[in-house]
């Protein structure tokens, strides 16, 4: 089943490394002392926003593939799914030392007490099982069930869009471009699909996630 | 180096004011010879001098944050809501001519040109902490006039209870007052107690020269035991009132943001803590002070009264 190599024909170590790119930056940065007055707050805002951003990207491709018929996207959406937990762990962690250096009652405290620290919590205990499970071991022994517990990455986007809504002091138009693009795709879902196109795309899906395994 | 590292130079040492004075006439020569290739991109990031200041009570002895970073990291939602913008649009605040009114319960009320209102005064530098809402710090050299000597020479009336303050409001060239994030213009208020404290300073530069823009130039509030956003920016205008005026965060949500506002660690944001603060340029948050640490000076202004309450 190998495809010919050549990063045209399967640009995933390019996707990789164009993944990887905020985090290059924002490092290069904080060597130069460019990351601003509040460097603490720049690598938050960063890194939380990267989550976000490949979160959504990561549900985009399935109407990509329906609108567009770009099927082999699949490849790609394991690894955007991961960096999109790659990057919230790195934000999570920077509110873990730099904002409680590790003081867990504080950070319980805030977890109950913060709305939207409850919500960012929340979104992220959602995703560390379907990063978990994202290995071909894990989708093989899950079967069906993989595909419904990765259905969870439905509640944790919204978790997270409103986890950005709620932080928001007053000037809510880029937190609420996010919450509309999310709304936009997940509404996508809940378009009617003829039978025919429904079947067949459960089981593209199925064999994208299979199909991986095989390769 | 991954952070910044606490400032060392301060623009008054890199600018000595007599260096600065005599910058004109040696400009002049300078033109001349060609040095001026070489002084012209200093000359032009220097700002203008204050001139002679004189050094002020309560002064913190802490390390002050460097010009680059007050001058960088701002809140001032007039020039844009992102903490860069205001020194991004700064040019978009006019600043020249400038003049403020004073009115309501003042036995002198009146219409000043700014050089005639501070003209009496002797302008002091004040190094105080700041202390954001948002739950960051920083510590200003501040150049001002006490707020209370200014109103005394407009002679209050007994029945001036409180100080409405008026910001900017231009539309036409400041970006942010283009969209009704907040109801335009920006009104603070103090009672008239907090107004008179010898704390408070209506300040006209920092680091000895004069405000830049998106600090609030030419004139601003300075209150330093209240969070940042009491101390209106652009002020043009001053009310003495019998009644409590409103204020803009307010207005704008008054479970979150009270009319006192005072620094209180144990009084919360109902959307994040007050315990801790960052200090600007330290990695890690400390506590936060009651009042800012002016506990001493300014706490018995509220006794008796329900601090939790009247937040
Ligand atoms: C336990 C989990 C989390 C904690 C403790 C947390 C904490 C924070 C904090 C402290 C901020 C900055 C708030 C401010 O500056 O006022 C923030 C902002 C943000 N977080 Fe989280 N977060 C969590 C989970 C997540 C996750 C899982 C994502 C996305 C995948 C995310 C996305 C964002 C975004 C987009 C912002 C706004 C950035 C901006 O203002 O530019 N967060 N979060």
């Amino acid at each position: 089943m190998r495809r010919p190599s050549g990063w045209w024909r399967s640009p995933k170590p390019l996707v990789f490394g164009v993944c990887l790119v905020p985090l290059a930056l924002l490092v290069l940065d904080g060597f130069q002392g460019r990351l601003g007055a509040n460097p603490v707050e720049t690598i938050t805002h960063a890194t939380g926003l990267w989550g976000l951003r490949l979160l959504l990207l990561t549900l985009s491709i399935t109407p990509l593939r329906r609108l567009c018929g770009w099927n082999r996207l699949i490849a790609y959406r394991r690894m955007l799914g991961l960096f999109a937990f790659f990057y919230a762990s790195l934000h999570l962690s920077t509110y873990l030392v730099f904002d409680q250096f590790f003081d867990l009652r504080a950070i319980w405290d805030d977890v109950l007490e913060r709305p939207y620290i409850t919500l960012g919590f929340s979104a992220f205990v959602l995703l560390v099982p379907l990063a978990v499970t994202s290995t071909n071991g894990w989708i093989r022994r899950l079967g069906k069930r993989w595909v419904t517990l990765h259905k969870l990455i439905y509640p944790a986007a919204i978790l997270v869009s409103a986890h950005f809504l709620w932080l928001v002091k007053a000037d809510y138009r880029e937190s609420g471009i996010y919450a509309l693009i999310l709304a936009l795709l997940l509404g996508y879902r809940l378009l009617p699909v003829r039978t025919g196109k429904r079947r067949r795309s459960r089981t593209a899906q199925a064999n994208g996630a299979m199909g991986r395994v095989s390769r | 180096m991954l952070f910044k590292s606490p400032p060392d130079i301060r623009p008054s040492e890199i600018t000595d004011q007599a260096v600065y004075l005599d910058r004109r006439r040696f400009l002049c020569t300078a033109a001349v010879t060609g040095a001026a290739v070489l002084a012209a991109p200093q000359l032009a990031s220097a700002a203008v001098s204050l001139g002679e200041i004189k050094p002020g009570p309560f002064s913190t002895d802490e390390q002050p944050n460097s010009y680059d970073d007050i001058t960088s990291y701002n809140n001032f939602y007039e020039l844009g809501t992102g903490k860069s913008d205001p020194k991004v649009n700064a040019r978009y605040l006019k600043t020249d001519p400038w003049s403020v009114t004073i009115d309501g319960e003042v036995s002198k009320p009146g219409t000043y040109a700014l050089e005639d209102l501070l003209a009496p005064h002797a302008i002091e530098e004040r190094t105080y902490r700041l202390r954001c809402v948002e739950a960051w710090s920083m510590v200003i050299p501040w150049n001002g006039i006490p707020l209370g000597d200014v109103l005394k020479r407009f002679e209050p009336t007994s029945r001036a209870k409180y100080v409405a303050f008026t910001s900017i409001l231009d539309p036409e060239n400041l970006p942010g007052q283009r969209r009704s994030v907040l109801d335009w213009p920006y009104v603070e208020g103090l009672r008239i107690d907090e107004a008179m404290h010898p704390l408070t300073l209506l300040a006209v530069g920092l680091y000895g020269e004069i405000m830049p823009n998106q600090n609030g130039a030419p004139i601003r509030l300075v209150v330093p035991w209240k969070y940042g956003f009491k101390s209106a920016k652009s002020i043009v205008r001053i009310t003495l009132t019998e009644d409590q005026p409103p204020t803009s965060w307010n207005l704008s949500s008054a479970r979150e943001y009270g009319f006192y506002s005072n620094v209180n660690p144990e009084v919360n944001h109902p959307r994040w803590s007050q315990a801790k603060e960052r200090r600007i340029g330290e990695f890690f948050k400390r506590p936060t002070l009651p009042f800012n640490g002016y506990g001493d000076q300014v706490a018995s202004l509220y006794n008796g009264m329900d601090l939790k309450a009247n937040f």
